[in-house]
């Protein structure tokens, strides 16, 4: 068959729309979404008390974090049918989880309408070496990265969005600010590099030049970022703020706590107003009982973190 | 002259990046008392439902009408545009609190969720006669409201042809498209009322400030009378502590 030079490109077949939207298009629900929290939700009911709450979007999907390292066994995309009525059930946007590489999931989950896919490392890996090819779909993605390098190399494969992985589940804020203060860390080095330098550094952090080059330029990610990963009270909401963050993800966080509608509530107020103390301090008073979380010390906690490069 | 944003969520700092390639300095504002010191606000795109919840926290909705009662020029792009008016359906259950002050209906994410979104030319001839510039306004429509039906008052500067086919939006995979003689829609996408401007798209995240220039404007016809161009700092002032923000790209 070589004469008769057709390519199919797997990307075309979900939906009929060939032509993909522009990178501008994928930002901008992201630049939309800055300012606010992401919860997870697993059923309707949790998301209409999110959305209540001031949530500016929700991610569905069957177990939260916290429970997956409890359970154990493979996590895998969620039942489409929960997500849908999950979608139908909000007026905000609704994000959901697909494995890394897988991207059927992804091609299932931009089937069924949704805002954006979470290339999440909370799941099972699919894939060990390559993540999604993101250019190849209309709906945009969010992935998770630890240092600068990693969330380079995310956006060049087309993610539209940044999160820090953090250690999804634990309620402990130290992995995630450790993370941000990595990307952070290496921004400010970049800034204050010899252009010449450059070179060297991009290979280093195994980055793409032209976009390393770029994020010297903005003096920032190219793409919004957020916080995710451990993020249990109005003080670590604050924090992730203050730390140069442009919104934050909350998972078991909330609906793991004693008193999860009054703790949404608190945890998009501190976002908000994160660097007025007086205010953080009214929003985290009474709140109940934090998630109880799990010290990073224990050598036998899985690190999700460290699934993929 | 000092512009207000109104900074609960969303994409205020693109906002106060655009004001201040106009070089006028855009103030953030969570709290009634800082409405005071402005001579106009912007309301910015973002999800409403946020932003009505934490308006109502802080007992803003009275110091926000009251602000568009005086007749003080505000802009509402997207969510903000949700805000100012009268009437808007596709709420969320339990409705949300609005500002009002526009009389129009609004259909919240009319064209759908995030695979809906679209950026497109529009025609806008009134910001071409006021402003010069390409006879066309790139808009970029994130799950974008639209204006279904306006009042008397009220003028429309910008149109959005939508077949009738597409009206209710569907995650179906299959779209026929119909050749025959149905009539072409136009839902209305940007509006005025005296000194109420309201757009569907985010002129914030381009390059283009045809629409900033625009509300300044507006902003200056009104200002003739008041005398003060001092910005009085009420309590603990929020941006001692916060490091600058530096602005995302915009993408031409």
């Amino acid at each position: 068959m070589a004469g008769t030079g057709v390519v199919a490109v797997y990307g075309n077949g979900a939906i009929t729309e060939t032509k993909k939207s522009p990178f501008s298009v994928k930002v901008g629900l992201a630049q939309m979404l800055r300012g606010g929290v992401i919860m997870d939700v697993v059923n309707p009911e949790q998301a209409r008390i999110a959305e209540e709450a001031g949530a500016c979007a929700v991610m569905a999907l069957e177990r939260v974090p916290a429970d997956i390292r409890a359970q154990g066994g493979v996590a895998r995309m969620s039942d489409p049918q929960l997500i849908k009525e999950i979608k139908q059930s909000v007026t905000i946007p609704v994000m959901a989880k697909a494995r890394i590489g897988h991207f059927v999931e992804a091609q299932i989950l931009e089937a069924i309408g949704i805002d954006y896919v979470d290339e999440s490392e909370v799941l099972t890996p699919a894939d060990e070496e390559n993540h999604i090819n993101k250019h190849n779909f209309r709906i945009p993605f969010v992935c998770g990265c630890r240092n600068l390098g990693e969330a380079l190399r995310r956006v060049r494969e087309g993610a539209a969005m940044i999160r820090t992985k953090g250690e999804a589940g634990t309620g402990n804020v130290i992995e995630a600010v450790r993370h941000v203060r990595s990307v952070m860390g290496d921004v400010r080095v970049l800034r204050n590099m010899d252009d010449d330098e450059v070179f060297s550094f991009a290979k280093k952090i195994a980055a793409p030049y032209d976009l390393v080059m770029q994020t010297k330029q903005l003096g920032r990610l190219p793409v919004v970022q957020f916080a995710a990963g451990g993020v249990a009270t109005p003080a670590d909401a604050a924090l992730m703020m203050q730390l140069g963050c442009d919104g934050v993800f909350v998972g078991s966080g909330v609906f793991k706590s004693g008193d999860p509608a009054r703790r949404a509530r608190a945890i998009v107020q501190a976002v908000t107003h994160y660097s007025d103390p007086d205010m953080l301090a009214e929003v985290s008073c009474g709140l109940g009982e934090a998630m109880v979380g799990i010290n990073l010390n224990d050598k036998k906690v899985e690190r999700f973190a460290n699934r993929s490069e | 002259m000092v512009v207000g944003v109104l900074a609960l969520q969303g994409s205020f700092n693109e906002h106060v990046a655009a004001l201040r390639r106009l070089g006028v300095k855009g103030v953030e504002i969570r709290k009634p008392e800082q409405l005071q010191n402005v001579s106009s606000l912007i309301i910015p795109g973002g999800e409403s439902t946020t932003m009505a919840k934490l308006a109502e926290y802080h007992n803003l909705f009275p110091a926000l009408r009251e602000f568009v009662k005086t007749g003080k020029p505000v802009w509402g792009t997207c969510a903000g545009l949700i805000f100012l008016a009268d009437k808007a359906i596709g709420q969320k259950t339990g409705g949300q609190e609005l500002i009002g002050g526009i009389d129009c209906t609004v259909h919240r994410n009319y064209f759908g969720s995030q695979i809906q979104s679209f950026e497109a030319e529009l025609s806008v001839p009134e910001l071409v006669s006021k402003e010069g510039g390409p006879e066309t306004f790139r808009g970029v429509f994130i799950r974008a409201p639209a204006v279904l039906e306006v009042g008397p008052g009220v003028e429309v500067l910008a149109e959005y042809p939508v077949s009738s086919t597409s009206v209710l939006y569907s995650s179906s995979a299959v779209q026929i498209q119909e050749e025959n003689a149905l009539p072409e829609k136009k839902v209305i996408v940007a509006v005025k009322q005296g000194n109420l401007l309201g757009t569907a798209f985010h002129p914030e995240l381009t390059s283009d400030t045809r629409w900033h220039s625009y509300f300044m404007k507006m902003g200056s016809e009104a200002q003739e009378e008041s005398p003060s161009s001092i910005v009085p700092v009420g309590g603990v002032d929020p941006s001692f502590n916060e490091k600058a923000r530096i602005d995302l790209p915009i993408y031409q």
